[in-house]
């Protein structure tokens, strides 16, 4: 199939006309027949996407199925993997069935709630597979308005504010990385992102206002871009405003914010940041880590003292995306490894710990976690999940979850010992806080009144979880699945990183050789 | 075979966890024990068939591999694994049986409940991690199973996960672990960027240990030593799992676990894992100076430090605790002064017979109605002459009890002299430090062994006189157990001194260990010294002895006299030196304060109060800007926001045609 990538990444937008056209009205029968159209079209779109997989070539570097067509008025529609994106596209692809399985629930405007996650679904395949600029930035922001609408409208009661601070957060920082555009394509005269990847952009000192910018204009636009995806990890300390947006969003809002949108920001940073402007990444890579750190620190001291479930989990997940941009900024083999794996990985851990609160709300519309207490008594089966997960979450060998962390500080202690040492006390941190939640959620004696009579985990929601489960275990067994798979890419990226930046090394704190 | 042993005990894992409904609770209990058993024979086999001097590695598949990081799953066999793998998989084993009978009912569930399957799959879970932990080829699947047995111990700390001591004390357990990990991580870390690998074959080779010494490296803000910045961060992970002095404090309280477990867990095998681990790092620290003297300091002082803490507390388990903590410390010791042989040899026998003290101590707990204060006991040996020849067995095995000069003794005498013996043959300086303490910690031992005997089995019985006229003696499942545990707590010492402290130490242990000849003779020179350091065991052992006869049997006032006039000096050691205030005032209500602040004042303040204050002033004057567009419906913001995206890329285009 020659246009592979174009068909996953429209199939779900037909999912969606399909609903918009056909179907009418809002009657029991017609809101289920939406969530059966949705999710057959997100599986189909998974299985589609099995090709992809089936087709990469792990051993090629460089883009594959590219395809490159006019668009309007002389710009381009250019699409392609490699071994830094596919893995986004499939993770995408895989959770999206999941997600509508967790919207079984809902009842207020079934199909445009269907339509909504159906159009996110093919906005976000096409941020990772875009290779032209003007498209990435268009899906990059358009990927904003479903979700902003999800918070909004099918959020809790202050989802009015928290969908305002999400849209005003991440569009603060797009504004930025569209004047960057500006200048890159003036520069290069090109919006084509290969061609850009292997562009020079100019990283002689200048000054400005009195200011010596060390890396010139490479640090100028590495700064913009970095205020659009800083925000999008979220980064501290601009990070406030996901714990708000989790809090309000419905789970399956939730799940998709937690495992795939968060993503956007590292994997911009893989395909803009470290390979078009090596000089301005490594004169900030240092204050990237440090924010990283403090991230990592700062939220898992947060997460420890959290009242809401929700909210504890977004801190853990800003904890996590820690990690994930530390690695990135190590700028070698071992962190942007483990930087990716732990994008993954996290997009399996938080998906389902975000699942997990869904499941107990669902039955007791709170997430306060003071209205919980020994829920093993009457949920084991929910129990063993959310264990699991926890155990997960704190990155337990033999989990996708310590593949990631592991590699991430293997690649920042050779950066940075500093950042490493600091890193590492999250490991302590979030011992403490996740299973501080699970003792309070799950153990201790059933004495609530309300709790008595809660039940166990559905077939459906079982089902949501057991893929969750098989592949969070598998990764961390056989992480080769992975790390095999983007291995080539990366070894080229960090190629041309540390021979764009060699010269730069007496400038520079050493830098491990390996 | 090797893979049998090693996945035997998840099978049983996992039959237990997840095929007990069909299989029903008592069939799926038995495979997993019947499962364990075959373990433990094939280790057995292992064990004895083993000939070195080359380890034996069978590469299962690979694992994390990241450019030049590359670990594979794999067993390793080798003088060091084969003696933990008996370790671990005999005392396993029979601590899967003796749960069969004592689980059979247990008053912290409901009539009904199905507690038992969970129980035994956490149990055979625990040993298959324990395994992986021991037949690691490299240093990461050697965390693998360092976690595993942390989440295992975990699980069953808090398995009574009603009660909430459980809870705390499970959490505390993994936390504290985790502080540990902390150190270990970084070591791996420095380990891997320093010699580009972290495996065993590469690491554990002298030339690169040596190269190691000779190298410095920018840690921190500091130029250090590469080996011994590495080892020393090694050794902080080692005193997390070991339970060493400043991360002790997690196992006194993991006694809330059922006790089998902390025969299994926190006896035998899992806390001695840092042990395990130090000696596999022998050619590391042979090179290394400052690290040994380090972990023989530490090493003492807990040995010494734990002991006093024993001689006073009242509840039966949690005086083993510190005992083992104690006999921990020991081990530390024999590894700081490069004896490893002589440190596994001691955890070798170690296991046996704490092992046996903690079911001892199991069966005395069931008979006395779940009854864990030894000052409500008195009397028993009568009631329960089996437990009380067995728990006689363990005392006089772990205080030492033997025929000076000669080879003739309980294990324990033969082991723990062989530590006190090299430790004073290595000599000035730390050492010497180490051989004081251990020699002062073996009379504590002695005191507050016999002081557990007399109180328990001795005298009159006090407490409830109901328990104590219904104490009865435990069923089969659970004295076959001790009976076996005996054997090894009389004979597992004399059997194999030569192995472990001999002349076949060097050939049997082959690459398992290594020693730098030109600096460490301490296994020699420990045959070599005076008669009055090996005959100073048993001195110590011998004044334990008549004091605590004297204190318990002759005058049993003397106690509280004794108590009332150093009432500070008691309340300092009865409040286990009070550690946890302290930890609890430093570290964890500062974290929860620093968290609540940096909640509400950091991001609730600050952060959020600048964005808003920011957003408050742009958004009235969008608004205003937009007035009709302010209907306050979100399609319509949405709308306006495509519209936007419209103009951006209209503007792009029109900029692209020129």
């Amino acid at each position: 199939m020659d246009n592979l990538l174009s068909v996953v990444t429209f199939l779900p937008m037909l999912g969606a006309a399909v609903l918009l056209v056909f179907l009418r009205g809002d009657g029991e029968f017609e809101q289920r027949n939406a969530k059966l159209v949705a999710l057959l079209a997100t599986s189909l779109t998974f299985v589609v996407s099995i090709a992809i997989y089936t087709e990469f070539d792990p051993s090629d570097a460089g883009f594959q199925l590219v395809e490159e067509y006019k668009w309007i008025a002389g710009l381009t529609y250019k699409v392609g993997i490699d071994g830094i994106s596919v893995l986004f596209v499939l993770l995408t692809t895989f959770l999206m069935p999941i997600v509508i399985l967790a919207c079984w629930g809902v009842s207020h405007r079934v199909k445009e709630y269907m339509v909504m996650f159906l159009i996110l679904e093919s906005l976000m395949i096409a941020v990772f597979c875009a290779l032209d600029l003007v498209l990435f930035y268009v899906v990059f922001e358009a990927g904003l308005i479903p979700m902003f609408l999800i918070v909004g409208i099918w959020g809790g009661k202050d989802r009015v504010y928290a969908a305002f601070k999400f849209f005003l957060y991440t569009l603060l920082g797009s504004v930025l990385m569209l004047v960057a555009m500006l200048v890159m394509w003036y520069d290069a005269g090109t919006t084509d992102i290969p061609t850009l990847m292997n562009h020079q952009f100019a990283h002689e000192d200048f000054t400005l206002l009195g200011i010596t910018v060390v890396g010139g204009l490479q640090t100028m636009l590495f700064l913009a871009f970095f205020a659009s995806f800083a925000v999008k990890m979220p980064m501290w300390p601009v990070h406030t405003w996901l714990p708000d947006a989790h809090v309000q969003a419905p789970t399956a809002g939730s799940v998709v914010l937690a495992a795939i949108l968060l993503k956007m920001g590292g994997y911009g940073f893989l395909r803009f940041s470290l390979p078009m402007f090596p000089v301005g990444t490594e004169v900030l890579s240092t204050f990237v880590m440090t924010l990283s750190v403090i991230a990592i620190i700062y939220t898992s001291l947060v997460a420890l003292m959290q009242e809401d479930m929700k909210k504890l989990i977004a801190y853990s997940s800003v904890a996590h995306m820690g990690f994930v941009t530390m690695g990135i900024f190590a700028a070698n083999k071992q962190g942007v490894d483990g930087a990716i794996f732990q994008m993954i990985s996290h997009g399996f851990i938080s998906g389902a710990l975000f699942l997990g609160v869904g499941v107990i709300y669902d039955r007791m519309h709170t997430r306060e976690i003071d209205a919980y207490g020994g829920l093993v008594m009457r949920m084991p089966v929910y129990a063993l999940v959310f264990m699991f997960f926890t155990m997960a979450n704190v990155g337990l060998p033999g989990t996708s979850g310590f593949v990631g962390e592991f590699l991430t500080l293997v690649g920042a202690f050779q950066a940075n010992t500093w950042i490493a040492f600091g890193a590492t006390t999250g490991v302590i941190l979030s011992a403490g806080y996740a299973l501080w939640l699970y003792r309070r959620v799950v153990f201790g004696d059933l004495i609530k009144a309300s709790l008595m009579t809660i039940t166990d985990m559905n077939s459906r929601e079982k089902l949501m979880m057991a893929p969750l489960v098989f592949f969070t275990l598998l990764l961390g067994i056989y992480p080769a699945l992975v790390l095999d798979l983007i291995g080539p890419s990366v070894d080229v990226l960090i190629e041309n990183y540390d021979t764009a930046t060699m010269g730069m090394a007496d400038a520079m704190p050493a830098k491990a050789t390996h | 075979m090797e893979t049998i042993l090693l996945f035997a005990p998840l099978v049983g894992a996992l039959v237990c966890g997840f095929g007990w409904r069909m299989l029903g609770e008592d069939v799926a209990t038995y495979i997993s024990t019947a499962l364990l058993f075959l373990t433990a024979t094939l280790s057995w086999v292992v064990f004895l068939t083993y000939h070195g001097p080359d380890a034996h590695v069978i590469t299962l598949f690979k694992w994390v591999e990241s450019g030049s990081l590359s670990t594979d799953w794999a067993i390793r066999i080798d003088r060091l694994t084969a003696i933990m793998l008996v370790v671990i998989t005999t005392v396993s084993s029979l601590v899967h049986l003796y749960s069969i009978g004592y689980m059979a009912h247990d008053e912290n569930f409901p009539k009904g409940a199905s507690y038992r399957p969970r129980f035994f799959a956490y149990l055979s879970f625990f040993t298959f991690a324990m395994l992986m932990l021991v037949t690691a080829d490299n240093l990461l699947q050697l965390f693998f199973g360092w976690e595993g047995v942390g989440v295992a111990s975990y699980l069953l700390i808090g398995f009574y996960y009603r009660k909430p001591s459980a809870n705390a004390a499970a959490i505390k357990a993994f936390v504290v672990n985790r502080v540990g990990d902390f150190g270990f991580s970084l070591g791996i870390f420095a380990l891997f960027m320093l010699s580009d690998s972290i495996n065993f074959a590469q690491i554990l080779d002298p030339h690169n240990a040596e190269s190691l010494s000779h190298q410095t490296f920018h840690f921190l803000n500091w130029e250090m030593n590469a080996l011994e910045v590495i080892t020393f961060l090694l050794f902080v992970g080692a005193m997390g799992k070991s339970a060493q002095l400043l991360l002790h404090t997690w196992l006194p309280d993991a006694m809330e676990g059922p006790t089998p477990v902390s025969a299994l867990i926190h006896a035998a095998t899992m806390v001695t894992a840092g042990v395990f681990m130090m000696s596999r790092m022998a050619p590391l620290l042979e090179y290394a100076t400052f690290t040994p003297d380090f972990i023989v300091f530490i090493g003492a002082s807990t040995a010494f430090f734990a002991a006093t803490i024993g001689l006073v507390q009242n509840d039966i388990k949690r005086v083993i605790a510190y005992s083992t903590c104690s006999q921990l410390g020991y081990m530390f010791v024999a590894v700081g002064i490069g004896a490893y042989p002589v440190a596994m040899f001691h955890l070798f026998t170690h296991a046996f017979f704490k092992a046996m003290l903690f079911l001892g101590a199991g069966s005395v707990i069931t008979a006395m109605h779940h009854e864990q204060d030894m000052r409500r006991y008195g009397g028993l040996r009568k009631k329960i002459p089996l437990t009380y020849g067995a728990m006689m067995i363990g005392t006089l095995a772990i205080t030492g009890v033997g025929i000076p000069l000669t080879s003739i003794g309980f294990a324990g005498f033969i082991s723990k002299d062989a530590i006190i013996e090299s430790a004073y043959a290595a000599g000035a300086g730390v050492a010497q430090y180490g051989f004081i303490m251990l020699v002062i910690a073996a009379l504590f031992t002695s005191f507050y062994s016999w002081r557990l005997i007399f109180m328990t089995f001795f005298g009159k019985p006090r407490g409830d006189k109901h328990a104590h006229d219904h104490a009865h003696e435990s069923p089969l499942t659970m004295l076959i157990p001790l009976g076996v545990l005996a054997f090894g707590a009389v004979f597992s010492g004399m059997i194999w001194l030569p192995e472990f402290f001999g002349h076949h130490m060097e050939e049997w242990f082959g690459v398992a260990t290594y020693f730098n000849h030109e600096t460490n003779n301490v296994m020699h020179d420990a045959h070599n010294v005076p008669t009055w350091v090996k005959t100073a065991p048993f001195w110590a052992m011998l004044i334990g002895f008549v004091t605590a006869w004297y204190f318990y049997i002759v005058n049993t006032n003397a106690p509280k006299v004794l108590a009332q006039s150093q009432r500070h000096l008691h309340a300092f050691l009865l409040n286990k030196w009070y550690f946890d205030e302290l930890y609890d005032f430093i570290f964890v209500n500062p974290a929860k304060w620093l968290g609540r602040f940096l909640w509400k004042k950091g991001d609730g303040s600050v952060i959020d109060g600048t964005i808003n204050g920011i957003t408050m002033g742009i958004i009235p004057w969008f608004t205003k800007l937009a007035g009709r567009a302010q209907s306050g419906y979100l399609f319509h913001y949405a709308f306006w926001m495509f519209v936007g995206m419209a103009a951006i890329i209209t503007w792009f285009a029109i900029g692209g045609a020129h």
